[in-house]
């Protein structure tokens, strides 16, 4: 991004003090529960004053097993589960899950269903963001932007509603599409959120965007180079910061994702001031993606022609027997499916989130694999705080939207 | 984006570098699923990150499967790696034998092995030879089991209403 170049001469060292206080070596504990954590984390700390030496982490707090139970659920009972991986964008998971499932029984899903997932998952994308980036205000004293920009995230959350019923734990659409077609209310209500949303991004985006204080707090603060990053996995905004432009969304184009026209911001230095500037690009270019989509929304089905795994109309079941069977063979999670092996990948919130699927043709998964971004960059962390201050930790941890249900599983 | 590379292509380019190292392969939903000798793996892995040509240098997944039925050859390790610069995924597996599952560690070619390979050994009790910190990562300390491998019934074994024949398996 042309804006960030101007940064780039600032280095990490004009802001951190090279200076021991006393030799000291102390020990802290930042976490398991430390409100500047924004979740479950232990990081025991080896600081010598504000200095970080050396970091050692603890996860798998709130680990509940997912893929040990998805071995025992049948596949459309799997969808509840990918919610609560990354829960600030869950509808990214349900979709990446359904469309996993689609490759394997190798459904046809209609261009409309296709459209108005990239809807959702877009606006998922834009809420993930938002709280990530407003979070990093929060942590550097600015609590203004999060409970502004709190606001909108309420109207994505009013939007899933309408779509699905639910707000935080979405599991919206189903195996081949959606349970619905878009209502008129959600019509009304996107096309209130696509006029007024913009206004206040960019309001979001004057408080700190290029203020002198935020800049100076966040530029230099848990920098990572494009090859260390490679070398630990990254992806999603993470890596893209650290100047490396892979996306899922144009590597292996799902959901028609090729139909439409953005870019894919990246930074240079891969620190938090990167992270931030790299979201906030792409929350514009979620923007960009979502009016193409709903300007060109297709006619058609909101859903595919997959009667196996598809619930049939409520008044079906009661009155035509095959949908009546289907309805049981569903539920009862007797329903065929092929063996076989697939891994499909999806651009979430924090990257690429893949789904590894072995099916042995039983009502389960034979073995269900989550390649949760959060999991792998994360033992990134000691390396990128090493030498920083303790309060450049916290930003650095919010800056890499490390959300603990992603992490542990 | 454009493929440059083809399944085929870089199957043979592997048996010819590693012959009998390459013991089998598929292309299941097009990505090129091979084989490996357990032994041999972690220089199959070595190669195809420094080949100038391939370029497969990003490591996207470790895993484990356990296939109790398979004698000697119960756990099979995955590894799903990708070229970003040619857009080409493949998929290596080696098996191990459940008495003595052991594997190279592949942290000294990827830092982002390390949590993936704990994870596995959490799950799978499957030990990385050459890891520099193989110990649990989600589950405790303390366990004495682990938890992924086919031996354990998640809901209570006793109850015969959820008897597995009924539910196709």
């Amino acid at each position: 991004m042309t804006n960030l170049e101007n940064n780039t001469a600032a280095n990490s060292s004009e802001f951190l003090s090279d200076e021991t206080i006393d030799g000291t070596i102390t020990t802290l504990n930042l976490g398991p529960t430390h409100p500047a954590t924004h979740g479950i984390f232990q990081n025991v700390l080896k600081v010598d004053g504000e200095k970080i030496l050396s970091s050692e982490q603890t996860v798998g707090y709130i680990h509940r097993a997912f893929e040990k139970l998805a071995e025992r659920r049948p596949y459309n009972q799997i969808t509840p589960i990918t919610d609560r991986l990354n829960y600030c964008s869950s509808p990214i998971n349900n979709m990446g899950w359904h469309m996993t499932v689609e490759k394997l029984i190798q459904a046809d899903i209609p261009k409309r269903a296709q459209y108005m997932r990239v809807i959702i998952m877009e606006l998922a994308r834009i809420a993930d963001h938002l709280v990530c980036n407003s979070v990093i205000g929060v942590d550097t004293g600015a609590l203004t932007g999060f409970t502004y920009v709190f606001q909108e995230r309420e109207k994505i959350y009013d939007l899933y509603e309408e779509v699905c019923g639910a707000r935080l734990t979405t599991n919206v659409g189903r195996i081949g599409g959606f349970e619905r077609d878009f209502s008129p209310r959600f019509h009304e209500k996107l096309k209130d959120f696509l006029k007024t949303f913009p206004k206040v991004l960019n309001e979001f985006d004057s408080l700190l965007s290029r203020n002198r204080i935020f800049m100076d707090r966040t530029i230099g603060a848990g920098p990572i180079s494009a090859q260390r990053a490679l070398d630990y996995s990254f992806s999603g905004p993470n890596l893209r910061a650290a100047g490396v432009d892979y996306d899922v969304r144009v590597m292996n184009p799902y959901s028609s994702y090729e139909d439409f026209d953005f870019i894919i911001p990246v930074g240079t230095q891969g620190d938090t001031y990167d992270r931030f500037q790299v979201r906030q690009e792409e929350i514009r270019q979620s923007l960009k993606i979502i009016e193409q989509a709903y300007n060109n929304l297709p006619e058609g089905s909101y859903k595919g022609d997959v009667p196996e795994f598809y619930l049939p109309p409520k008044d079906d079941v009661y009155n035509n027997m095959e949908a009546l069977i289907y309805h049981f063979k569903i539920v009862m999670g007797e329903t065929a499916i092929p063996a076989g092996e697939v891994y499909h990948a999806v651009e979430g919130g924090n990257g690429e989130l893949g789904y590894y699927l072995i099916s042995d043709g039983g009502r389960s998964p034979y073995r269900l694999q989550f390649r949760r971004p959060c999991f792998i960059y994360y033992q990134a962390y000691p390396e990128m705080i090493t030498g920083q201050n303790i309060s450049d930790a916290v930003l650095t941890m919010s800056s890499m939207n490390v959300i603990a249900g992603e992490l542990d599983a | 984006m454009k493929n440059s590379l083809t399944n085929d292509a870089v199957l043979q380019q592997l048996k010819s570098e590693f012959g009998e190292a390459i013991m089998s392969s598929e292309n299941p939903f097009d990505l090129l699923t091979v084989e490996v000798e357990t032994s041999k793996c972690k220089d199959i892995i070595g190669w195809l990150k420094t080949n100038p040509e391939l370029q497969i240098n990003y490591l996207t997944n470790i895993g484990a499967v356990h296939y109790p039925d398979l004698r000697g050859r119960e756990l099979a390790m995955v590894y799903h790696i990708h070229s970003l610069v040619n857009n080409f995924r493949i998929r290596l597996k080696a098996f191990l034998s459940i008495d003595r599952p052991e594997i190279d560690s592949i942290v000294d070619l990827y830092a982002g092995a390390n949590w993936m390979e704990r994870e596995t050994f959490d799950f799978y009790g499957v030990i990385f030879n050459g890891h520099p910190n193989l110990k649990r990562i989600l589950n405790e300390d303390s366990m004495d089991y682990f938890p992924l491998r086919k031996e354990y019934h998640l809901e209570d074994a006793t109850r015969e209403d959820k008897d597995d024949r009924f539910f196709g398996r």
